[in-house]
């Protein structure tokens, strides 16, 4: 008699999957547009020539060794990181109300913040805060905050199938009739999965339903640098928010904008009224973090910390990240060019008006699963195309694959 | 920066908030018991002042170590430019078989019908997570899980966070300085069936107090009679005699025994791979089929915790377990470390000693080890760091890995000063 022999099986994680059925699928002309991780125009991984420049860097240190870090992480690699979100001249910064927590990745950053924020936040372990998430949004955010008990989590409106963007008036809505101090959980930029981002103004518009209902900002940082290629292009809300005076939290991720996906470099930033309440909450987190993981991997946050704080060596890693998000807006426009040539039914300006890694695509399960099983093209189930899968050697496939089911399936 | 000014009155500074701060509430948190130490430590400025806190190896010099087997793993790994893409949930499949061979041993019957789930954690805290977690979840016959007394200051926040009960059995015999086997055993006899115990492989932290293991074949019997869940805390396994396999002889006669327990493993310390964290979490089934479904539901846990584990110390230790060179060299090393903290032990004894202690200081060579439970009461650790700049944890637990020949005697110094 097992102590297990009642433990499910479980299904398996889908983005994940995608990839396992991609790697035994036979067919020469297989293209995966599943998981987010860059690839080149060769449709291989990039280690960043100014990572292989900084390992050298650490590899030949040899006062460095491999101790624990502090609880909450390499210091200069946290500040460093939250300047890159904040700005260097940040006024929140400046005046000492800014802290960070070095975390696994961007998971591990929503992770800590979900915790913090369950047991601290809208009274002492209030499971019962709504936590809002974008409708749709990266498969993961529900559990994350499932899984630091929160009881209540609903989607707000955001994307717009019909017209394939923002669905400004649904989003607005429901930041309306949210009960006061409910969690909204904000993408800053390149949305996961759709790629549509609010302009400015829509921003702006926001903030101020948020400020009025005093509901909570989370915002989830995972592609700065990766939506237009300029860091402060991309970190513009965020640091809009911090102006309107909002006291809130920013999961940061390293692992697209520095290729370090396997070292999981995360930072959550936390914006604080002031340095006294900011001191408080970085005293909790470290509770947190010590029950979790005690106290962060060192090497992706040495790696990433040399970088921005050595001048050469931030701009070489700006420009790694403007070749990156180079690539992938000569696929979109590629792309939607094909389409349009082809005489594809359908709009597909959204191709290139979305931003980012993803894009949504508009195609239905249906079509998608045909896309798959027809033409070995792996997407997720909800039409979302990983724009760096697509190299000048596929365009063509892909275009035609999907003019070819878009005719055929409905 | 410069707004649009359409249809919105802009603000041209910062407002101020109009409402008081979400943190209001939030207390200030206590320092860790044990990392809190290193960091006042680290505020010290006397000269002679000492970190027996936290268990991180030090040399005779009292400088981290960084072991010569990582150095050529590194070097090994740096020359193979391997790409950084995400590794699956359960980590690095190189390192995870080896992790689990290491445990269990190469004519593990478990390792061959493939009956083992093992998964890469961060480290032993990351491990304990998902253990507690997991066994939160699925667990349900029972929340109890029983500490030995004391255990790991740790241990305690990480199962009450993952929502179990904190029971706890006799383990420490402050009379003896040694193992309390006949209270163990009979809390033992009173556990109710289906409860998790917690047991230290080896080295047990913080007494340093092991059963023999004769005592561990009669606990084997006994938590088998209880039909107890066994949990295995094993952060040291080398680190305590010296050899690897030694250090692991309770966990694989508990398995021969029929327990199917669940394991977590650090390589923290025996591999001197602290900040890369790196870990393992093993649960024993009862089929192949059994460990899939447990591997499912391991991996359901972990991604919304931080979706997949790093790749650098992991890698490391892969390549050390898997190329013989560098595994030889490990053993040495590893056999280095601990006879190191066996010489000081003997040292701090015989200091002591001469220092005019009346006191019976024979535990100090039996515990084994990275930490020694003095015996000092509170009062007395207090002074020790007032006076001394000796910094140690309240229970008196001592890390031997911070002594060394150069200030041994002033420790002993120290120590007498405030227990005569």
């Amino acid at each position: 008699m097992s102590l297990f022999g009642e433990v499910p099986q479980a299904t398996p994680v889908a983005v994940f999957k995608l990839s396992n059925d991609f790697k035994e699928d036979a067919n020469p002309k297989k293209v995966n547009l599943g998981v987010g991780a860059y690839r080149t125009d060769e449709g291989q991984p990039w280690v960043l020539p100014v990572v292989k420049k900084v390992e050298k860097i650490i590899v030949a240190d040899n006062s460095l060794n491999h101790e624990y870090l502090a609880i909450l992480g390499l210091p200069e690699f946290r500040s460093s990181a939250s300047k890159i979100a904040l700005g260097e001249d940040s006024p929140a910064i400046q005046e000492n109300r800014v802290g960070a927590v070095q975390c696994l990745g961007g998971t591990g950053a929503l992770k800590m913040g979900a915790e913090f924020l369950r047991r601290w936040y809208n009274g002492n372990d209030n499971t019962k805060t709504p936590v809002y998430v974008s409708a749709p949004t990266w498969e993961n955010h529900n559990a994350v905050f499932s899984n630091a008990g929160f009881e209540d989590i609903r989607p707000y409106k955001y994307w717009d199938a019909e017209k394939r963007g923002l669905d400004l008036d649904g989003f607005l809505g429901d930041l309306e009739s949210a009960p006061k101090h409910s969690i909204f959980v904000l993408h800053a930029c390149a949305h996961n999965p759709t790629g549509t981002d609010p302009t400015h103004v829509e921003w702006m518009q926001v903030a101020e339903v948020m400020k009025r209902r005093k509901l909570f900002v989370f915002f989830d940082s995972a592609y700065q640098g990766f939506a237009s290629g300029c860091l402060d292009k991309d970190a513009w809300a965020v640091r809009y928010f911090v102006t309107q005076g909002f006291e809130m939290f920013c999961a940061q991720s390293f692992s697209k904008n520095f290729g370090l996906y396997n070292e999981r470099v995360g930072n959550l930033t936390i914006v604080a009224r002031d340095s006294d309440n900011l001191k408080r909450v970085l005293s909790q987190m470290e509770k947190i973090v010590r029950v979790t993981w005690s106290n962060p991997p060192s090497q992706g946050a040495r790696l990433v910390a040399i970088t921005l704080n050595t001048p050469e060596l931030f701009a070489e890693w700006k420009d790694n990240v403007k070749t990156m998000a180079d690539r992938v807006l000569l696929m979109r426009a590629s792309l939607q060019a094909k389409l349009q040539a082809l005489e594809t039914p359908g709009t597909w300006d959204h191709i290139t008006q979305q931003i980012g890694m993803f894009s949504f695509t508009g195609l239905n399960p249906k079509q998608v699963e045909y896309m798959i099983k027809e033409r070995s093209i792996y997407l997720m189930a909800s039409g979302r195309i990983n724009m760096c899968g697509l190299t000048t050697k596929n365009i063509d496939y892909v275009a035609e694959s999907i003019h070819e089911t878009v005719v055929n399936v409905q | 920066m410069n707004f649009p000014t359409e249809g919105l009155t802009i603000p041209t500074e910062i407002t101020t908030t109009h409402w008081a701060s979400w943190w209001g509430g939030v207390q200030m948190g206590p320092p860790d018991p044990i990392l809190g130490v290193s960091e006042a430590f680290k505020r010290d400025t006397s000269p002679k002042k000492m970190n027996l806190g936290v268990g991180a190896y030090r040399d005779d010099h009292g400088k981290p170590f960084v072991l010569d087997c990582v150095r050529k793993a590194e070097a090994l790994i740096a020359s193979k430019q391997l790409d950084k893409e995400y590794l699956a949930i359960g980590g690095l499949g190189d390192f995870t078989k080896s992790c689990a061979l290491l445990a269990l041993g190469a004519d593990s019957e478990v390792l061959k019908s493939g009956r083992n789930i093992t998964v890469q954690t961060i480290s032993g805290t990351g491990s304990l997570c998902v253990g507690a977690n997991f066994l939160s979840r699925f667990h349900s016959a029972s929340c109890d899980v029983y500490l030995p007394k004391p255990s790991w200051g740790n241990h305690t926040p990480i199962f009450r966070d993952a929502g179990m009960q904190l029971k706890a059995y006799r383990y420490y015999d402050p009379s003896t300085c040694g193992f309390d086997f006949s209270g163990a055993l009979d809390d033992i006899s009173k556990m109710p069936e289906k409860s998790v115990i917690m047991l230290h492989a080896c080295a047990h932290n913080p007494t340093g107090v092991d059963p023999k293991p004769e005592q561990w074949k009669e606990i084997a019997d006994l938590v088998k009679k209880r039909d107890l869940l066994v949990f295995f805390d094993m952060a040291y396994q080398g680190f305590a005699s010296g050899d690897i396999d030694r250090d692991a002889w309770a966990v694989r006669h508990f398995i021969e025994q029929g327990h199917n327990i669940v394991l977590s493993q650090s390589f923290a310390k025996n591999m001197g791979l602290y900040g890369e964290r790196v870990g393992g979490f093993t649960v024993v089934c009862n089929d192949a089929e059994e460990a899939k479904r447990v591997e499912s539901q391991l991996k359901i846990l972990i991604r919304p915790i931080y979706s997949n584990p790093p790749m650098n110390g992991a890698r490391i230790a892969a390549t050390i377990l898997n190329t013989p060179d560098l595994y030889k060299i490990w053993l040495e090393e590893v056999h280095g470390m601990a006879n190191r903290i066996i010489k000081m032990r003997e040292q701090l004894a015989a200091n002591l000693k001469s220092e005019g202690s009346t006191h019976n200081w024979q535990h100090v060579i039996d515990q084994i080890g990275m930490f020694c439970f003095t015996g000092l009461k509170p009062e007395q650790v207090e002074r020790l760091t007032k006076e001394f700049s000796v910094y140690m944890t309240k229970d008196g637990r001592i890390s031997m890995a911070g002594v060394t020949s150069g200030n041994v005697g002033y420790l002993a110094h120290g120590i007498h000063a405030v227990t005569k």
